[in-house]
């Protein structure tokens, strides 16, 4: 156990363990300092000095986030001069601030917006920076955009990259009144190492880095009478969406979410994880085939590990820094992709839609997506296969728009076809979960059994945050057509965030490891934690959004990919077989190498 | 008059020994615990600015335990108006390695550097040259520690400790939180002595002198001599080797042009002591401290635009990472500015000076938290020209 330090904050002695911060100290007392370049996933900045407090015998103020408890120490979190400070502090930020909150995204959901109400600093002490500043927007980018007029220069972004995305697209350029946060040579996000994973979108305190957001595009095609327009819901938005909406984390609110689209008049509310289900058949398909490629015809072009493809922020990761493994990906198009290219084929031919008219919109826990969407390969069915895709948050926006009582609303159930999923598709949300519904369906392909597991748990792949999982499972009576694999030991791995992809990718690279199947979601913890999640982020909310997705794979009555009976019926009226002609036409894709800056 | 209070010495520049490395060769024979004992009795205080006790600095190095340990010699020497490193190390750059190389067995480390200000690169060749020499010395006397130099970015805030380990490393010159100390997690996270060129030299002359020898010069607080870079209205500029505790007057009897208003004294960092003052004020730790700049102005200059140009140098010079200091010196620089055209009535003074108050006690490192020294006391002595 660790060793206890005994101290005082604000008149109440408490013993905390060694090495905590004051800020620590004083949480445990529900004693809450402002802070806004702390952020419990990153390392300590103490840039911003918002969080100072007085300690006694001591002539300077520390800052808490930064200062480690000591024994004796006595603290006042609240004194005079901590008040003057702060007051200092948060005035001088905002000098520097283009603080129109009115035209701001941020507005209602800013850090520096809530301390600068807590303060009252309507009396603007010192004199506005800003006319003089040549502040920039970056408005290049389909997913992100990056106003440095609004920019507080806590570095959360910086690290945020750097550390949990070991990206490091954004930087800190030039030094005094003209420091900046930037990117290489002062380039658009479009035109650099940039994955558009959106965590720092998520961690910044303030509008200076924000989604795209095409709210009033998808509302313009709502209210044209000429439109079809149809909505696609990703796994981990049922599972954080409340939160965007009042709700406090960890809720399952698929049924509210159902109704909140119908009322917002969108014409048919689908589902992606019928999708998910169908990404599962045919990347399942695809690496039974690589296997069989690679271990029986003993085809020297067939690259192994085969790596997942459902994350675009890894996708544009590996384009980048592992442009030699490109061909390792699955070909499958995420499943919001593969969504929008039958949109425009499949439904309207079913519905009797012109696929011109149809408006195809995806609601995702992901900005990321929102490049992907813009991707010139995207365009299978003849269109742009989705023509808008919606973050959580957007769509929180959207429903509180439209007056909805979110919480009151009745729960309804997803239109069909392709709104019918299976409890696979729904872990997709959550590390380990496309390697979980891979391996119910991969298994059950070749043994003709259930996966050995109980309940169809395989909870030695549900990847844990911050780490890489790796796990093998042993293949054993097959059926014939399989048999080729009697006895291997399938070794796959699930890493999420891109710092572990990267260790993985390395390992890999440098033959220190074997697998046969990797899965890899760009953001912490998978979708759950996506870029395009509610804001705020940190790991407790992460794991209630994360036992919320289980559970809701618990609660299906569909556990597997291959019992969706829409998607079966897809296979038979559509696409014919798995790895098919119409699939390679419309489920598949490709890759491009990018530069490395 | 000033002869008998201002002394001149001759300590730091002048040589020692003809046999050369003989003082190191004579320290290595000692023992760790009698070499920190005679850096402890000297009460050497570092000469960089801050003025930490030099053998507590080595004596925590010393006992934190770590495979690699590192002694970081800070030529940097960044400060405006300060110029008296680049004189030690054209002239005694031997005597640095040697003081560096005695930190280095005092506290266990094989491996030295020397943070050169990248202005001085001119010199490079003559001090790898004397390392050259100092090398092949070391390898006679069988010690492990080697010196090598880093070339600075130019950067005045690479000077600051925790910065220069960050460019170092090949980071940017960002300072980082304290604790941890360097003495625990400097260069490479590993213990390490950072001492300025200076203290490196004193050390030699302690173990030349001994501490009872070298305590002789300077007062209780201030222990020892010290170089100052004398600048500004005074017709003899230069380098000057002067007894530490002096008082002012007899410093501006000596130095001033006989109309000297005021005396900046430790560089924009430093303070600004007027005229009526002069006579009330110690160099030294006990009183005003200074890491050798000493800048004097006559009553032809114009005091605010001295602190203008000290504003504009800290508004550039911040790294910019914390909100006191990179906006708190925009803000004083624009405030003073628009109190001089009228835009701002002269109280606007007072809310500047407590913002300086606020820099000084939470800017994140020692730049930001000593903008306020030059602010304040050129502000509060000269508030008229401040405003007319
Ligand atoms: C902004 C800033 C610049 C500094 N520049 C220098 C420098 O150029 N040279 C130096 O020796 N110390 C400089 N220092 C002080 C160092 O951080 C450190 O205290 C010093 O090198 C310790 O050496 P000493 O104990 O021998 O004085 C600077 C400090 C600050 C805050
Ligand atoms: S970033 Fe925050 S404080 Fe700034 S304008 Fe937007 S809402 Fe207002
Ligand atoms: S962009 Fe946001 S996170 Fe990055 S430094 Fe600016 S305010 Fe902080
Ligand atoms: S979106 Fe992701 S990759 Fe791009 S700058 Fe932000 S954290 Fe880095
Ligand atoms: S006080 Fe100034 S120089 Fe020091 S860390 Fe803050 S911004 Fe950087
Ligand atoms: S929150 Fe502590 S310095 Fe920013």
């Amino acid at each position: 156990m660790a060793n206890k330090v005994n101290l005082t904050i604000d008149g109440i002695n408490v013993a905390v363990d060694e090495g905590k911060t004051i800020l620590e100290a004083a949480r445990s007392l529900n004693i809450h300092i402002p802070t806004l370049c702390y952020h419990e996933d990153l390392c300590v900045a103490g840039n911003c000095r918002v969080c100072v407090v007085e300690q006694e015998k001591v002539k300077t103020l520390p800052a808490s986030c930064a200062m480690p408890v000591s024994e004796g120490m006595v603290i006042h979190t609240n004194s005079m001069k901590v008040r003057l400070a702060r007051k200092h502090i948060v005035e001088l930020l905002l000098s520097e601030h283009n603080a129109d909150c009115t035209k701001c995204y941020k507005n209602g959901n800013c850090e520096l917006q809530g301390l600068a109400s807590q303060m009252l600093t309507g009396d603007h002490m010192f004199l506005d920076l800003v006319p003089d500043k040549k502040y920039t927007i970056d408005m290049f980018n389909s997913a992100i955009i990056k106003d440095d007029s609004r920019c507080i220069r806590c570095q959360r972004c910086v690290r945020t990259c750097e550390e949990l995305q070991s990206v490091s697209a954004l930087g800190v350029a030039h030094k005094g009144d003209k420091m900046k946060i930037s990117t290489f040579f002062e380039h658009s996000l479009l035109e650099v190492v940039c994955t558009n994973c959106g965590q720092c979108v998520n961690r910044c305190p303030t509008g200076a880095l924000i989604e795209r957001n095409y709210i009033d595009q998808v509302w313009d095609a709502i209210y044209d009478p000429n439109k079809h327009v149809v909505v696609q819901t990703a796994p981990a938005v049922r599972i954080a969406l409340g939160e965007a909406l009042g709700m406090p984390s960890g809720k399952i609110v698929t049924g509210r979410m159902v109704a909140a689209l119908k009322r917002l008049g969108f014409n048919a509310v689908l589902d992606t994880d019928f999708t998910a289900d169908l990404t599962i058949i045919e990347e399942g398909h695809e690496l039974l085939t690589r296997l069989k490629k690679a271990l029986v015809d003993k085809d020297p072009s067939i690259a192994l590990p085969m790596a997942t493809s459902c994350s675009p922020g890894w996708i544009k990761f590996i384009e980048h820094t592992f442009p030699e493994f490109l061909p390792n990906l699955s070909t499958c198009k995420s499943p919001q992709q593969m969504f929008g290219a039958l949109a425009k084929t499949y439904y309207a031919q079913k519905r009797k839609l012109d696929p011109k008219n149809i408006v195809s919109v995806s609601i995702m826990p992901c900005t990321a997506k929102k490049f992907e969407a813009n991707r010139p390969e995207m365009r299978s069915s003849g269109y742009k296969d989705v023509d808008f895709v919606l973050t959580t948050r957007e769509l929180g926006i959207m429903i509180k728009q439209a007056g909805l009582e979110f919480e009151a609303l009745p729960e309804e159930k997803f239109d069909s076809f392709m709104g019918v999923s299976s409890g696979a598709a729904v872990i997709f949300g959550s590390t380990g979960g496309v390697m979980e519904a891979a391996l119910r369906t991969a298994y059950e392909i070749v043994t003709g059994r259930e996966v050995p597991f109980d309940g169809l748990n395989i909870t030695p792949v549900r990847g844990t945050e911050g780490e890489v999982r790796e796990a093998s499972v042993l293949i054993e009576r097959t059926v014939p057509a399989w048999n080729f694999l009697e006895g291997v030991e399938l070794k796959c791995v699930v890493a999420n965030g891109l710092a572990h992809a990267k260790t993985v990718m390395q390992n890999v690279r440098d033959g220190k490891a074997n697998y046969h199947f990797i899965e890899i979601m760009a953001c912490p913890g998978g979708c759950l934690g996506g870029g395009g999640q509610p804001i705020p982020t940190n790991p407790e909310i992460r794991a209630k959004r994360k036992e919320a997705i289980y559970a809701e794979d618990m609660g299906m009555s569909i556990r597997k990919s291959h019992e969706n009976p829409e998607v079966a019926a897809l296979y038979t009226e559509f696409l014919e077989k798995p790895l098919g002609h119409k699939s390679h036409e419309l489920l598949h894709t490709h890759y491009t190498p990018r530069k490395r800056y | 008059m000033s002869d008998q209070s201002l002394k001149r010495v001759d300590l730091i520049f002048g040589e020692y020994s003809n046999v050369k490395y003989k003082i190191l060769a004579d320290t290595l024979a000692r023992t760790n615990d009698a070499i920190l004992k005679d850096i402890l009795d000297s009460g050497l205080r570092g000469r960089g600015g801050a003025g930490f006790p030099t053998a507590m600095k080595w004596k925590y190095t010393a006992e934190t335990t770590s495979e690699e340990k590192y002694v970081i010699c800070n030529a940097d020497e960044g400060e405006p108006g300060t110029f008296k490193d680049r004189e030690i190390l054209l002239r005694v750059p031997r005597k640095v390695f040697s003081g560096m190389a005695i930190c280095g067995k005092v506290i266990g480390s094989k491996k030295g550097y020397m943070y050169l200000r990248g202005e001085y690169r001119f010199m490079l060749n003559d001090l790898n040259r004397e390392l050259d020499i100092y090398h092949e010395h070391a390898k006679k006397l069988g010690f492990d520690f080697t010196i090598e130099i880093r070339l600075g970015s130019g950067a005045y805030i690479c000077g600051e400790e925790s910065a220069l380990f960050e460019s170092m490393e090949g980071g940017r010159g960002e300072p980082r939180n304290k604790p941890p100390y360097p003495t625990t997690s400097g260069f490479m996270k590993k213990p390490t002595v950072i001492n300025n060129v200076e203290t490196f030299v004193n050390v030699m002359m302690i173990m030349r002198l001994g501490p009872d020898q070298y305590k002789k010069l300077g007062t209780t607080d201030s222990r020892g001599s010290k170089v100052f870079s004398v600048s500004g209205d005074t017709p003899i500029p230069g380098i000057y080797e002067l007894e530490l505790g002096m008082p002012l007057d007899r410093f501006v009897d000596e130095f001033g042009d006989g109309d000297t208003k005021a005396v900046q004294v430790g560089g924009a960092s430093g303070f600004c002591v007027p005229r009526k003052k002069f006579k009330d004020t110690v160099i030294g730790f006990e009183g005003v401290p200074t890491g050798g700049s000493m800048m004097i102005f006559n009553s032809s200059r114009s005091m605010y635009n001295v602190l203008h140009n000290y504003l504009e140098f800290f508004q550039e010079e911040s790294c910019g990472q914390c909100t006191p200091c990179r906006v708190g010196c925009q803000q004083l620089l624009k405030g003073i500015v628009a109190v001089k055209k009228g835009e701002k009535k002269a109280a606007y003074l007072d809310q500047l000076m407590k913002l300086s108050e606020s820099m000084k006690i939470t800017a994140k490192c020692g730049l930001g938290q000593s903008v306020a020294n030059s602010f304040s006391s050129i502000v509060n002595n000269f508030k008229e020209e401040m405003i007319y």
